[in-house]
């Protein structure tokens, strides 16, 4: 059995969850989406290696949806880098029918705690406040 | 000879046949809360049929059901395009019902923002399942690189739709379409305003090449 990803909230802290992408490759499209909101909800930041496929994405913001609640959880905040350029026009890759794995660093958290979430060229800022 | 002909006759039938008969696109216009896609789609249906789809507002997220107007003809250089327009709630990641507060009673509030959590939910499942081709709409006076547009766009490009982007509201004075066309220079950008009327010819010359 694999540790839990989110685990015991410190009282004064803000939990930062980095997943690797090879740990994200074992589960199921809804397992990854849980594994995120679970530790969102928990009011951590969580840090994806390789990022969700378009179609995680999509279910994210549908689930994501569905459970915001008034004066309790009002959404997420979200940013990633995309694929680079290169691996995006693969020939070979497109060829192969294998577009490869999303691959693209992603940082999601609770939306009432990320004051602002930036990102530049090269850099994803997160200031987060503690409650 | 005779023969022939009269084959060539009745498989050029069959194939009008099939092509009259076909399903009119399914068009879903996205894009993130206030770009003004109601406005649009608006626009599009009473242009075409006299009818309107949906009310406007400045207050975000007033559109909270995907609204479909079947059957509209759009004519472009003596041909005829019959799309359904699929009006959908803007799309985002976060819904606080305190940003309603200042219009409305709480109640209101919290009815409103759980009522739009339900309708972005739609949306995404509308450009799942049941839509053949995007118009993004976009407000031309906001920066257009936001994390809900690129996942967006992202999406319905991994989904193989047709797409074109809407530069709304180039009547106010901050709009920028040149800052949307370089943000998505993939995809055909097209400036407008829905709400003053302006560049629909090329608007709807755009809408039947793409979606005809």
């Amino acid at each position: 059995m694999m540790p839990e990803a989110t685990e015991k909230e410190t009282p004064d802290g803000v939990q930062i969850d980095l997943i690797s992408g090879q740990r994200m490759d074992e589960l199921a499209s809804m397992e990854k989406i849980r594994m995120i909101l679970d530790g969102v909800h928990a009011g951590n930041i969580v840090i994806l290696e390789e990022g969700l496929t378009p179609d995680e994405e999509s279910k994210l913001i549908e689930v994501t949806m569905a459970e915001i609640s008034p004066d309790e959880f009002n959404g997420i905040e979200i940013e990633t880098y995309p694929r680079s350029a290169s691996k995006d026009s693969s020939l070979l890759g497109r060829l192969m029918g294998n577009d490869g794995p999303p691959a693209k660093l992603t940082v999601i958290g609770p939306a009432n705690q990320i004051e602002t979430l930036h990102k530049d060229e090269t850099l994803i800022s997160a200031l987060v406040s503690r409650n | 000879m005779g023969l022939f002909t009269e084959l060539k006759d009745s498989i050029s039938r069959a194939t009008d046949r099939l092509f009259s008969e076909q399903e009119p696109k399914r068009i879903g216009i996205y894009g993130p809360p206030n770009a003004g896609k109601t406005t649009l789609a608006n626009r599009i249906a009473r242009d075409w049929t006299g009818d309107a789809i949906g009310t406007e507002s400045h207050i975000p997220h007033e559109t909270r059901r995907a609204r479909r107007k079947e059957n509209v003809e759009i004519e472009r250089n003596g041909k005829t395009v019959t799309i359904d327009i699929v009006d959908t709630p803007g799309v985002t990641t976060k819904v606080d019902y305190e940003e309603f507060t200042d219009e409305m009673s709480k109640d209101d509030a919290v009815r409103r923002s759980r009522e739009a959590t339900e309708g972005v939910a739609e949306a995404m499942h509308w450009l799942r399942e049941d839509v053949d081709g995007v118009i993004y709409v976009l407000d031309s006076a906001e920066d257009p690189i936001t994390q809900v547009n690129t996942m967006l766009i992202g999406i319905i490009e991994s989904r193989d739709l047709p797409v074109l982007i809407f530069a709304n509201k180039i009547d106010l004075d901050e709009s920028s379409v040149k800052r949307i066309a370089e943000a998505f220079p993939q995809h055909e950008t097209v400036p407008l305003s829905a709400k003053e009327g302006e560049n629909m010819d090329e608007v709807y010359d755009n809408i039947a090449e793409y979606f005809g």
